[in-house]
């Protein structure tokens, strides 16, 4: 008997004590201190129901215990036939009625929180950004501002930000989760939530529905900034021009090679493009397809082998493969991208 | 005629003596022979997994065939292992419960053997030739329809095949239960067990025409150029979950009830005591099959249902969790006042109760839809999940097999190999699970091949699989005492546990017909009642005499067999319009083997009253 208990309560206090050395994850990807609307939301629920139900399992296991200390069969009892009970009506009654009390205390809430979450009352007077999931990316279109931008979802912080999803192929799942709880995009229906920042910061963001051998890959970033930020951010990023000459020889060679090759599949502007990211600002982001770390070398690595990155994406074997010198050309215009101050690394500052 | 079989006992004449059986208690061996291999391989899936997620940017396995694993783990842990597992366990015991000489219909019973089989075999095979699935074994559309090679195309088709056997299966035991009852073995006499399997077998008949349905449309999108998921034709994605959870979440209910009728017998044995609230439990049993149909959506809230939906189905999720209560206070008053005796099917209960009420509890916080928000395709279901199908339905079949198996093979299984299987199994369970939990609301999803090493998730991720190993290690343990026993075990009687319902009855090993004479039933808990009123066995109802019992048969061998080749003729035609030559083959197999069933008239043969008496036949 009291192996069986040490066991157990040994086993809670490893794993205990291994959240407390883990601590509660990474800060701004953990859903567990929570930085946005959604999150606090969920966050609240998760710990009224928790509450309830530890309450339970308390109630359960202290019935258990007794039961094992006082009703083991000890030596001698071998013949023992105990008492053939039929059941206890009060007690079924008891046990019928006060759970169905605990899960009002649990319902009540949801169905509070779900409509809340649910709700597009101000949705005219907010900033819109429509979200489309492709493999393995994720794409940003500000309607109203006329910016297209990949994988960095530039957000004004302490305001409502309505996000219309759809997806471009597969199903895909929206998580941010310090920020928001997930919602899916699917190919056939735009899905509508709110995101809303309460911090400052740059916000770690998951594809959360299997999408693909690269689904675990398909990381992308919020970066939630001050009002006059964003503005200022939306204004450079409406200024760019993609013509504009870049400084050094060598990224203009790139620049040509990019619009006479690239350009088929990738954008820079405003203009949608269909296949692969936008690449406007490349040279803000803080990795190179959301999960490679950004540098020059790992630029030209992907031009020449994506698959070596993300396997399955729908760039390798779609485009004639640069020569390295090539590519170089093209890292260079790529990397100096960069239309506004207003960057992941700034809005951490 | 029998007498001659048995007698022979060359392995060749075994194998067709097992190839041929329509013997629920050999279809019962067959199951757990087929569940335990898959049971294996699945398990093996599960450690590749758990190696590939060890460290951060691991490559022990490939993008591709990580998801690979995945989906072959999931599909084979719930459709070849856990289910053929649970079915092992009713063809064993429902027809002794009950004090039946055989299922309804054991020509079908045999069929449904056979097609799960195959079935398992056609989706296993895709291993060798390409590919195995990768769309998870939810095979959500569009992946599913667009995953390139013919992995998914092995999952429709062994699925199809193997759930025509569940069908087959489901509907065998409702008219078992219904018709064939000893006298005196009312509804409200039948054992919590029996009671699982009909309410099971129920839910079997109304959750696998949606799972059929939706593998027939995904089957016509992937090889006939349909386009009912695929939303630039006109079709809609969505329509894919909603058949498959609407399957799916019966499915959950289906393996594990079954698992509490193993409970509801186990507990009152050892502890001496019949079950508290009898009347209670059956209802909530039927309660549980009902509401299992109202909440398949709660496994798509993220969909974008809306608000309504959400509301509703988040509340339907939740009223399960009071049926459910009753069940574990009743269980928990079985044993109050009673005398425990702690073995190992002891032990797999007691490790139940607190294991599954934590999958319980998990179960409620993710039916409230705002935080299931966060929860949904994270590690906290990953952990839910599997502390409802591993600390319920895995626990609930070690329990059941280490109960039942002198019913089935005559010997008891080894106390102390089976303490050592239970203790490693149930640590290593809670190390791999408990911190998966955490795992999820630190911003780990499900199906993620690798993560970053600056996301603080490896501490959790080398705990889990550090407790993989132990689940392995408590496997091994227990089939080296399966190994043991069946060398060195010795031959038990009867009634080894001082049991209480009517398989108990029979003497060790059963005869192939059960009861010479069929039971007389008194009243719930039959055996029990005939001891405690100092008879040593049930009352018989009836004088004895001839035993009508059926025929063996290949046949069911051989329909299944056609389905399988013609498998691969469906697979295939999409590369090369010749390969409808082998469906075609195939499908002629079948349509022979039925009907040569349809036209030979088999009577089945009579076990003469004389040869009873001189206990032939045994």
């Amino acid at each position: 008997m009291k192996g069986w208990m040490g066991k157990i309560r040994a086993l809670f206090l490893l794993s205990l004590l291994s959240l407390i050395l883990s601590g509660c994850g990474k800060e701004n990807l953990t859903a567990f201190t929570p930085k946005g609307y959604g999150a606090e939301v969920s966050l609240n629920l998760i710990i009224i129901s928790l509450l309830v139900m530890i309450f339970v399992f308390i109630v359960v296991m202290v019935i258990y215990t007794i039961v094992l200390v006082r009703y083991r069969q000890k030596k001698g009892q071998e013949d023992f036939v105990p008492k053939q009970t039929e059941g206890n009506k009060a007690l079924e009654v008891i046990w019928t009625v006060i759970p169905i009390i605990l899960l009002i205390v649990i319902a009540v809430p949801t169905v509070t929180a779900t409509y809340d979450l649910a709700s597009t009352d101000d949705k005219e007077d907010s900033l819109n950004v429509n979200v489309t999931g492709n493999q393995y990316w994720w794409h940003f279109n500000y309607g109203e501002q006329e910016i297209q931008t990949s994988q960095d979802l530039y957000i004004p912080v302490g305001e409502k930000v309505y996000l219309n999803m759809i997806s471009s192929d597969v199903l895909h799942s929206f998580w941010v989760p310090s920020i928001s709880g997930k919602m899916d995009t699917n190919p056939e229906n735009e899905n509508t939530m709110f995101i809303e920042a309460y911090e400052e910061g740059v916000y770690y963001g998951k594809c959360a529905e299997l999408c693909g051998p690269s689904h675990s890959l398909m990381d992308f970033k919020v970066i939630a900034v001050s009002r006059e930020e964003f503005d200022t951010w939306v204004e450079d990023m409406q200024n760019v021009d993609p013509e504009a000459t870049p400084e050094t020889a060598s990224a203009q060679e790139g620049q040509e090679i990019f619009q006479n090759s690239c350009i088929g599949c990738h954008a820079v502007g405003s203009q949608a493009s269909a296949v692969g990211p936008n690449v406007t600002n490349f040279g803000d982001r803080s990795m190179i397809a959301g999960v490679v770390e950004y540098s020059k070398e790992n630029l030209i690595q992907w031009m020449l082998n994506p698959e070596e990155f993300k396997p399955g994406n729908k760039m390798t074997g779609n485009y004639s493969v640069p020569s390295p010198e090539e590519a170089e050309k093209i890292a260079d215009y790529l990397l100096q991208l960069q239309p506004s101050e207003i960057t992941p690394e700034s809005a951490t500052e | 005629m029998s007498t001659t079989i048995a007698q022979k006992r060359g392995i060749g004449s075994m194998l067709w003596d097992y190839l041929t059986t329509v013997d629920h208690k050999k279809i019962a061996v067959l199951y757990l022979l087929g569940g335990g291999f898959f049971f294996i391989i699945g398990g093996l899936e599960a450690l590749a997994i758990r190696i590939q997620l060890i460290k951060p940017a691991n490559d022990f396995v490939s993008a591709g065939f990580y998801n690979e694993l995945l989906t072959m783990h999931g599909t084979t842990m719930i459709f070849l292992a856990a289910m053929p597992l649970v079915f092992a366990l009713m063809n064993a015991v429902v027809p002794l419960q009950i004090g039946a000489r055989d299922v309804a219909f054991p020509f079908l019973n045999s069929l449904g053997f056979w097609l799960f089989l195959f079935g398992g075999l056609l989706l296993n095979a895709s291993w060798f030739l390409g590919g195995a699935p990768d769309a998870g074994w939810t095979a959500y559309a569009p992946l599913s329809t667009t995953s390139p090679g013919h992995g998914v195309d092995f999952y429709v088709l062994g699925l199809q095949i193997s759930g025509a056997g569940t069908l087959i299966a489901g509907i065998n035991f409702l008219v078992t239960i219904v018709n064939m009852r000893a006298p005196g073995m009312t509804y409200m006499r039948m054992p919590l067990f029996t009671w699982t399997t009909f309410i099971v077998s129920a839910l079997i008949l109304f959750a696998f025409p949606a799972l059929t349905v939706g593998l027939f449309l995904l089957m016509f999108d992937r090889l006939f150029g349909s386009g009912f998921f695929d939303a630039s034709m006109g079709g809609n994605s969505v329509i894919w979950e909603h058949l498959f959870w609407i399957f799916g979440h019966p499915e959950v209910y289906i393996l594990i009830l079954p698992a509490f009728g193993v409970f509801s017998e186990i507990l009152p044995t050892f502890s001496r005591k019949r079950l508290f609230g009898y009347t209670a439990m059956v209802f909530a049993t039927v309660l549980i099959g009902f509401l299992g149909f109202m909440v398949w959506a709660h496994h798509m809230f993220t969909v974008g249902l809306g608000p309504a939906a959400n509301s509703i189905f988040a509340i339907a999720t939740m009223a399960i969790a009071v049926p459910t209560g009753i069940k574990i206070f009743n269980w928990l008053f079985t044993m109050w006042g009673g005398s425990i005796r702690i073995n190992s099917a002891m032990l797999w209960t007691l490790g139940f109760i607190p294991s599954f009420t934590i999958g319980g509890m998990t179960g409620v916080m993710v039916a409230a839809a705002p935080a299931d928000y966060q929860y949904h395709d994270s590690y906290f279901i990953v952990a839910h999940f599997h502390y409802v199908i591993v600390g319920g339905v895995v626990f609930g079949i070690f329990a059941g097999l280490h109960y039942w198996w002198p019913k089935m093979f005559g010997k008891i299984l080894d106390e102390t190999l089976g303490k050592i299987t239970f203790w490693t199994f149930f640590i290593g369970f809670h190390l791999t699970f408990f911190i998966q939990h955490f795992l999820g609301l630190m911003g780990m999803p499900r199906r993620y091949w690798t993560y970053g090493a600056d996301q603080q998730l490896e501490l959790g991720n080398v705990i889990s699989t550090i407790g993989a190993f132990f689940m392995a290690i408590g496997a091994i343990v227990f089939i080296y005492n399966v190994i043991i026993t069946t060398a060195k075990g010795e031959m038990v009687s009867g009634d080894p546990w001082d049991g209480r319902t009517l398989e108990w009855a029979t003497p060790n090993p059963t005869p192939h017909y059960n009861f010479a004479q069929t039971p007389l039933v008194r009243g719930l808990d039959p055996l029990w009642i005939e001891k405690t009123e100092g008879r040593k066995g049930m009352t018989p109802a009836e004088p004895l005499g001839d035993i009508h019992m059926p025929n063996p048969s290949i046949l069911p061998f051989i329909m299944s067999l056609g389905l399988f080749i013609a498998g691969f003729g469906f697979i295939y035609q999409i590369d090369d319009p010749r390969w409808l030559i082998v469906a075609i083959v195939g499908m002629g197999i079948l349509l022979g083997a039925m009907f040569i069933r349809s036209v030979k008239d088999d009577h089945g043969h009579h076990i003469h009253k004389e040869d009873l008496e001189k206990g032939a036949g045994l």
